[in-house]
This record gives C-alpha cells, structure tokens and sequence, in this order.
C-alpha cells in the first residue's frame, strides 16, 4: 500500500502538468477535460493519473522499439546467424510484475472513486430532487419536491447536490453533461437509476444523451442551467403560477385544441409533450435550435420557434410531434401567431 | 463448380478470404460514407436513418463479416500445414461452415435492397431493436443473418479445436506447437464457449420479434439489461477471437524476419490463456453506465485492469525477440512491426476505459470509438497484413510486390492514426458517438475534418493492396518452398501452394520452430516419420453448399411468415410457413442424404505421388 502511494506520489509533477495541457482542450461548458463540478473533477483526476501511467508506459515502449529496430537491423554482409534465446525468466518477471504495480496504482484510487460515485444523496435533506425522464427526443425533468416539471433546461440552485432519479418513457438513452458528471442510462421502471453532481459555479452547460436512441439521438441535447439561490426560487415561484394564454382569443383557442393536447403551460395541458411553461426564457428550442438573439452561437428565439413550427420533423428527424400545418391544420398564420406568443412567454 | 464442392482446406481458405475482402469492402465503403457524412457540422449528405444504418452494418459486417473469414482463411491456409497434418479432421463440416458464413453474411446484407437495413446499432440494444421502435425488417435480417453465419464460425472453431488436439505431427507437443497455432486452438476454445451465448440472445430476440415474446419487452415485463449481458458474455471474448490470431501471427512473422526464436514462448502460451480466461470475466465494463452498482463496477474494472498484465508480457517479448536479432523490413514485417506500438496504443486507453469512474466520461462517447479501432484496425487488420503478406507465396505460389506492399502499408498506418487518433480528444471534449451529425461552434469541425482525410488515406492504401493482388495474380506461380529463406515452422517444407495432400510424408517434428531447427543442423528437409503411402483423401461434395442454401431459404421464409403480401400466393406460401418448410426440407433431406449414402472418399497411391 505504501509502495503504491509513492509510485503515484512520484507521477504526480508529470500529472499536474498534464492537466494543464489537456485544460485547454475543448469548451468549458462541454469539455470533459475542463470539470466545472465535484463530479466531472473526480473523473478528470483518474483520467490524469491513467493517462500518466499510460504516457509512461507507451515511451518505455516506443523507445524500446526504436532501439531495436534501429540497433538490429539488418545489415548486408550479416551471414552468420543469430544466437537463439529461449527466454530471459528475471527479465519476463520483471515485465509481469512491473504491469501489475501499475495496476494497482490506478485500481485503488478507482476502486476509492467507484463507491464515491455511488454516493445518491437520495436521502439527503438538503438535495435537491430531480427525476429525469429521457424520452424520443427530448428530456423532461421534474422537481419532485416542488410540484414543478419542465423540459430541455435544467435548472439548478449552484453549489447544491442535486439528487437524480433517471428512467426512460421508451427506449434507452444516457444522460450526460460532461463538464459537470459522468453519464448514467435512463433504464425503464424497473432498473430505475440514481446518481447525483453538483455545479458550483453559476452558468449554462451542455448536456447530451449518449446512448443511441433513434434517428435524432445525436440532436437530444439540454442545457443545464446553474443559478443563484434566490433565482432558483424565483424560478419554481414563477413556473407554479397560472398559465399565460396568448391574448389574441382565435390564437388562444388554437393554442388550447392544437397544442395543449399534448404540451402544458402553468396549470393548463397535459405534460406528455415538453412541457412550454416560460418557454421564451429558456436557451434552445428543442434542445438544439440555440437562443441567441447576436445570431453566433443561433438564432433570436422567435426564429427557432417558428423553424421549429413550421417544420418539426426537419429540425429532429422522426420525432414524435406531429407537424403543425399538415396534421394540426393551423394556418401559417396561426404558427407564426403562436410562435410569437411563445416567445413571449417569460418567467420574470 | 469446383469451388461450390470443394472440402480442401487450402481452397476453403481462399474461399474465406474473398468472402472476407468482399464484406470487409462492403464495411469499407460504409465506413467512408458515414465519414464523408461527419466531415463538418450539420451536413445533409446522409439522413439520419439512414446513418442509423450505415452505422450499425458497417459495424456488424466488419466484426462478424469482415475480418473473422479473413482470419479463418489464414487459419485454414496454415494450421494444417504448420502442425504437419493433411487437412483438417471434418473437411466435410469445414466446408459447411464456409457455406454458412456464407449465405448468412448475404442474407444480412440483401435487407438493403429488401426495405430496409437494421438501425439499432451493431449491439442492438432492446428496447431499440424491438417491433415498437424498429419497425422495418431490419433487425430481422440482422438476427437471423447473424445467427446463421455464427453457425459458420461455431463450426469452424470446434474444427480446429478438433483437428489441433488429434492431428498434430509426431513429436509435436502441445510446447512446441507455432504460436498462430496455439492462438487459433484457444480462440477456438472461446468461440466454443462465447458463441453459445449469442446464439441464445439472438433467438430470444428472434421470438421478441417474429412470434411476439417478452423476454427484452418491458411492456410484457421483460428486462432489457438482461440482452445487454447476454450480448456482452459473447460481445467481450469476441474481441479477444478477433486479437488473438492477431497475437498469433506477430509471433510468427517477427522471429522469421528478426531470425531469432520467439522470446519466452512459454510465457506467451502462458499469456495467451490467461488472456482467454480473464476475457470472459469482464464483459460487464460495457455497462458501468448501466447502473449495475458500486460493488459490480469496482470487481469488473479491476478484472479488466488485470488483462494489461499478460498483454504486457506479450509486447515485452516480442520486443525482445528482435533484440540481438537481424531484423528485415520485408511488408509483413513492416506491418507486424508497426502493430507493435498501434496495438499498445489500443491497449493502454483500454487500460484507462477499465476505470468505472473515468468510463463514466468515456463510454459511448469518439474516445471508444478511437480506442475499439486502435485495437481492431490498428492491432487485428496489421495483423492480418502482415500474415496476408507473408502467407500469400504459400497459399497461392506468388509473392505480393514488395514495392506496392510498402506503399500499401505507409499510406494505411498514416491515414489510420490521422483517422482515429484525433478521435480520443473528440470523445474527451465532448462528442458522443452514433450521432448523424453534430451542432457547429463545439470545437469539433477540425478534428472531424482531420479524421475524415486521414480515413480517404486509408481507403487509397487498400487500393494499393488490391493493385497488388491484381498485378501479383498476373505473374507467374514460381515461389520458393521457402520463398522467406527463414521460414521456421513446417508450412515452409512443403511446395507453395502444397499439393492436395500438403505433406508427402507426415514429417517428424524435434524441436520448437521444427523446420529452422532441421536447417540449422545442416538438414535441407525434414526427417519423414512414415514411409511413403497410400494417402485417403475426402471427396468432394454439394452438400454443405445445399444445406446452406436451405438454412438461408428457411430464415428469410420465417422472416416474412407474419407479412402480407400484394400477392395471395405469396402471402399463402409465407404465412403457412411453407417457405420456411421448404428451406429446411432441403437441409435436411441433405443430412439425410449424408448419413444412408456411405462415402469412403478416394486415395492417392504412391506411384502418383512420385510422379509429380
Ligand atoms: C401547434 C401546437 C404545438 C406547438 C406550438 C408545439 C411546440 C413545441 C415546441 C416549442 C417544442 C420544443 C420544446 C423544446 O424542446 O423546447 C416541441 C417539442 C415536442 N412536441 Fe410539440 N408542439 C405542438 C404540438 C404537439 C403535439 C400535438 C404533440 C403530441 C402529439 C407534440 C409533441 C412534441 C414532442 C414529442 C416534442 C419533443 C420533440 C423532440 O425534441 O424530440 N407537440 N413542441
Ligand atoms: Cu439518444
């Protein structure tokens, strides 16, 4: 156990700076190589401590290769033959043994890290509680305690442990938000499971699924959202109050026949859709039309939500919306009326 | 007609191996569109079902058709030969798992022009690949063409199984055997015990699909975790089918062209088994994400961690096998020197997958891509280079143009580590595999371009290997028995290609690496163990083809037994199962016919043996 702890003593140096090249890899809220939480950053401190090992291992290698390759050639005038070694039984230890401290370098801090993991907080007071259900494609999350659902943006107070509880309305899928967490499947009822991270530090990251699910797995991302405190009270507060109609009645009363048979906005639908409550103040529409009103990383929301309206199966191939105009029947009018509602549709 | 027939091992090999470059270009082609696809954010090139598909054939082709017939062609062109026997101990089954492989492996690939290829990835993890969400024949095709295909390669391994343990020439000792035979008897082994499995896995899913059973249906109250064991106890010792002939050609290249024995053969043998062995204790470090729990996790990336150890010894010895050597950089060479470092390169990120923490942000994300293909491509297709090359004068009595096979093996190893190279940071910076296409502005553009140039190289260096074969085709058949002048093992005694019977005289074997110790003590061939004889050969037969061709009616018959057809005669003769009927009524009316009519095969005498 000592021995082990100094050999791993002894790679920490190569270990550090490593960390610090591969930092500068990737975006901040995406890169697995830039942890922003507990979570991500025990992951990240494996990763370094393999990829020394690892490093290590492969210049032994290399450069015994080279060597030999270089240093034995063959060469023109070499008649004689060269002397046949059955073996070397110190040198043939000597490669088992050294692997296998190697091994055991990396499998105790894992085997440390793996019962970590495991560590829910489903029974801790102060987590927040959040069951996710992965669905063909899109994400939906409910705020058990709170009586609160949405979609697509998840949002959390900073600094808090939020406890998951993951399952799927249909086939697999995987969720993850790399800068944050490891992934974890969306199992059906049965194989329900548990995980939880935290983010410190308040800002939007990216999340995907990461289990093939269909034809737009690769579109079925999220956005978690970490908040203040007290704007993460502000939120729930404002996702509980009433529903907010669009004011024109005829758009109003589409809206209510077209929409709300499957969506929910505040206290009106039923969620079996994305729930749409304050849909103008989240990051994307359907998870990867971003809302971004300088135009770099998307488009201003109004855009997407009529992109999206005029054509959900162009945006997500195979999803389960039906498409407005050719199976809701509403006008373009109508789509247009509607987008513009939702994307003034706010929580304050 | 001849080759519809034959039971000869050394033409059964060649038929192997063109089935294989025929799937193994199928999954190449594949392989550059899903590329071409990837080449920058949000292209249209491709939609995404069909990605889906593209996907998930041109992973199901390259592991079950691609390159396993490439490594039962280089079993059956050698393994006879290098333990001095005249074929293999059941021609007539060789023969049958060819046919099999065959009609199995075309069976999967006719669902592109029959509505529709399977979309649930190469692993088809239910609830995906069930009716509810794959709705065309798909995922039929996939599980009834797999499942007659495996029936191929189940026989072929209890083959060589069989023909190892009872064939092998007098005085060669289990310890003595060449290490391409000692790999391909324990990859035998794992076919024997791994295959089983899928076989089982394939036919529940089978029912799920056809007959509307619930074993993976939640709905019904199946368990969709339980395919993802079933698929791994098979999945996880199936990559160890695919290196270990790998290994086992490595051995047998480097010490010809260093001229040295192998270093420490005991403790490859050693190695080798124990690799066999821990292969089938870790299938589950494919689903640390799946939830199975701490204490799981913590046992399976442990006794993952634990293979590094006898891979180590391997690359250790193989190193110093040419150390103090004279080591010639012929092709096979050159690719079994340049598997060396690629192979580790897959080992060690495998090493780092072992770790259930740290595969938490790996799993299914381009770092697995990077890392399978390191393996595969970079470890198992060098491999099969560099025996390809080097085994081509005796399978075939030419050698392959050594300029060519240079520029064959530059332009592969460049292009390959241009490809998947830059695929760890994809995965690391946060691109999860299996998408069509991905959102720009993630830093993902360059790479993915990089990967996609690197993976045109490769294509251009398979091109330089079939103008090789084409131009070596051309010239003609005048290789040496010994065409390497180093040979070592007892398929370098005997003319290239042999004659049908390979060996005149069944040789008797002295030592380690028998024919090297023959010249080495002044000899130029070696010492006969029999006098010459009558030789029995098995005749040739239609049989194993006819069977084959009934297992395949048979599986597309009960495919389609629910569908209705335009037609009332075809829905009649689908539906009442009569197709399917049919099929097995000619698969076993060819049993039948194997088992009344007695065949005693023919015998070359000793006067013709002379007369060649
Ligand atoms: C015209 C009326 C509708 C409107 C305005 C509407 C609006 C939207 C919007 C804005 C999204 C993206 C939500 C987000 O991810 O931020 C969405 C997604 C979705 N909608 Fe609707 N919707 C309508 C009708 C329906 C109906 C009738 C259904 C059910 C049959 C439905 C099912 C879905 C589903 C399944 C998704 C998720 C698609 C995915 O991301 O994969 N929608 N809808
Ligand atoms: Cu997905």
């Amino acid at each position: 156990m000592m021995k082990t702890w100094q050999a791993g003593k002894r790679l920490l140096p190569m270990t550090a700076t490593l960390g610090l090249i591969l930092a500068g890899c990737g975006r901040e809220d995406l890169s697995v190589l830039r942890p922003q939480g507990p979570a991500a950053e025990s992951s990240f401190d494996l990763m370094k401590l393999a990829i020394t090992i690892m490093i290590v291992v492969l210049l032994i290698v290399f450069s015994i290769a080279a060597y030999v390759l270089i240093r034995f050639r063959r060469k023109p005038e070499q008649r004689e033959i060269p002397e046949q070694v059955e073996g070397n039984f110190k040198l043939e230890v000597l490669w088992t043994v050294i692997p296998l401290i190697l091994v055991v370098v990396l499998a105790v801090p894992t085997v440390r890290a793996v019962f970590a993991a495991g560590n829910d907080h489903s029974d801790d007071k102060n987590a927040i509680k959040v069951k996710v259900t992965g669905h063909q494609y899109w994400w939906e999350f409910e705020y058990t305690d709170y009586g609160v659902k949405t979609a697509q943006d998840l949002v959390i107070p900073a600094g808090k442990d939020i406890a998951f509880e993951l399952s799927t309305a249909d086939v697999l899928h995987s969720f993850w938000v790399p800068s944050l967490a490891g992934k974890m499947d969306t199992n059906p009822d049965g194989t329900i499971n548990r995980f939880s991270f935290s983010a410190p530090n308040e800002g939007v990251y990216r999340g995907k699924c990461a289990e093939l699910c269909g034809p737009s797995h690769g579109f079925m991302e999220f956005k978690v959202k970490s908040v203040s405190d007290a704007e993460f009270e502000q939120w729930l507060a404002s996702m509980k109050s009433p529903a907010v109609l669009p004011e024109d009645p005829e758009i109003a009363a589409k809206f209510k026949s077209a929409c709300l048979q499957c969506h929910a906005v505040g206290d009106q639908g039923i969620a079996m859709g994305p729930d749409l409550t304050g849909i103008g103040s989240r990051e994307s529409v359907a998870g990867i039309l971003l809302n971004d009103d300088t135009g770099v990383d998307g488009a201003p929301i109004l855009d997407n939500l009529k992109t999206w309206l005029h054509d959900p199966q162009g945006v997500k191939p195979g999803n389960k919306m039906p498409d407005p105009k050719k199976d809701l029947g509403l006008t373009d009018e109508e789509i247009d009326g509607i987008a513009e509602y939702l994307a003034g549709y706010t929580l304050d | 007609m001849d080759w519809l027939t034959t039971v000869d091992h050394k033409k059964i090999a060649i038929l192997y191996l063109w089935a294989g470059g025929l799937f193994f270009g199928i999954g190449g082609l594949e392989a550059i569109l899903i590329r071409i696809q990837l080449i920058k954010p949000m292209n249209t090139f491709l939609d995404a079902q069909t990605f889906n598909e593209l996907i998930t054939m041109h992973g199901t082709t390259m592991i079950f058709l691609g390159v396993m017939p490439v490594i039962f062609a280089l079993m059956n062109a050698v393994i006879p030969l290098q333990i001095g026997a005249r074929d293999v101990a059941f021609p007539f089954l060789n023969a049958l798992g060819f046919w099999t492989f065959l009609f199995g492996g075309i069976l999967l690939n006719l669902s592109w022009i029959m509505g529709g290829a399977p979309d649930a990835g190469w692993t088809s993890y239910t609830p995906l690949s069930t009716t509810t969400y794959s709705a065309t024949h798909g995922v039929d095709f996939y599980t009834i063409g797999l499942q007659i295909a495996g029936l191929g390669t189940l026989i072929g391994g209890i083959n060589f199984l069989a023909t190892i343990i009872t064939m092998r020439a007098p005085g060669m000792s289990y310890m003595r055997m060449p290490m391409f035979a000692w790999t391909t008897f324990i990859t035998s082994a794992i076919i024997l015990f791994a295959f089983p499995a899928i076989t089982v896995g394939l036919v529940l899913l089978t029912f799920d699909r056809i007959l509307g059973a619930n074993f993976f249906e939640v709905g019904g109250g199946g368990n969709p975790v339980l395919w993802q064991h079933i698929f791994w106890i098979f999945g996880h010792p199936e990559v160890y089918i695919l290196i270990l002939p790998a290994f086992g050609i490595i051995s047998e290249v480097i010490p010809t062209f260093a001229r040295k024995r192998l270093f420490g053969y005991s403790s490859m043998v050693f190695a080798t088994i124990l690799i066999a062995f821990l292969g089938f204790m870790v299938w589950a470090h494919h689903m640390f994400t799946t939830g199975l729990g701490p204490v799981a996790n913590a046992l399976f990336s442990v006794s993952t961690m634990l293979i590094a150890v006898p891979t180590g010894i391997k690359i250790f010895n193989w190193l110093f096998t040419m150390w103090g050597g004279q080591v010639r950089f012929t092709t096979p060479n050159l690719f079994a020197v340049g598997f060396i470092p690629t192979f580790t390169m897959g080992g060690v990120t495998g090493v780092m997958l072992a770790s259930a923490p740290a595969d938490f942000q790996f799993h299914d994300t381009y770092f697995v891509v990077a890392h399978f293909h390191y393996v595969i491509v970079g470890g198992l297709v060098l491999g099969l280079f560099a025996g390809l090359h080097y085994w081509w004068p005796k399978m075939f009595g030419r050698m392959l143009g050594e300029g060519l096979g240079k520029w064959t093996f530059w332009t592969f190893i460049i292009g390959f580590h241009m490809t998947f190279f830059v695929q760890h940071f994809l995965g690391l910076m946060g691109m999860q595999r299996r998408v069509f296409t991905y959102l720009p502005n993630q830093q993902f553009d360059l790479l993915n371009l990089i990967s996609t140039i690197g993976a045109g190289l490769m294509g251009v260096g398979m091109l330089f290997f079939l103008a090789n074969i084409f131009l070596t085709s051309r010239k003609p058949a005048d290789a040496a028995n010994d065409p390497w002048e180093d040979g070592r093992t007892l398929e370098w005694t005997i003319p290239s290609p042999p004659p049908e019977y390979n060996f005149k005289q069944t040789p008797l074997v002295r030592g380690i690496d028998a024919f090297w110790k023959e010249k080495t003590a002044g000899h130029k061939g070696m010492t006969p163990s029999e006098p010459v004889g009558s030789i029995h050969m098995p005749s040739a037969t239609i049989l194993p083809f006819l069977m084959s061709v009934g297992i395949f009616i048979a599986g597309l018959g009960f495919m389609f037994s629910r569908d209705t057809f335009s037609s009332e005669a075809l829905s009649f003769l689908f539906n009442n199962y009569i197709v399917t009927g049919l099929g097995l009524l000619i698969t076993f009316g060819s049993m039948l016919m194997r088992s009344l009519y007695d065949d005693h095969g023919w015998h070359i005498e000793p006067e013709e043996l002379e007369g060649r």
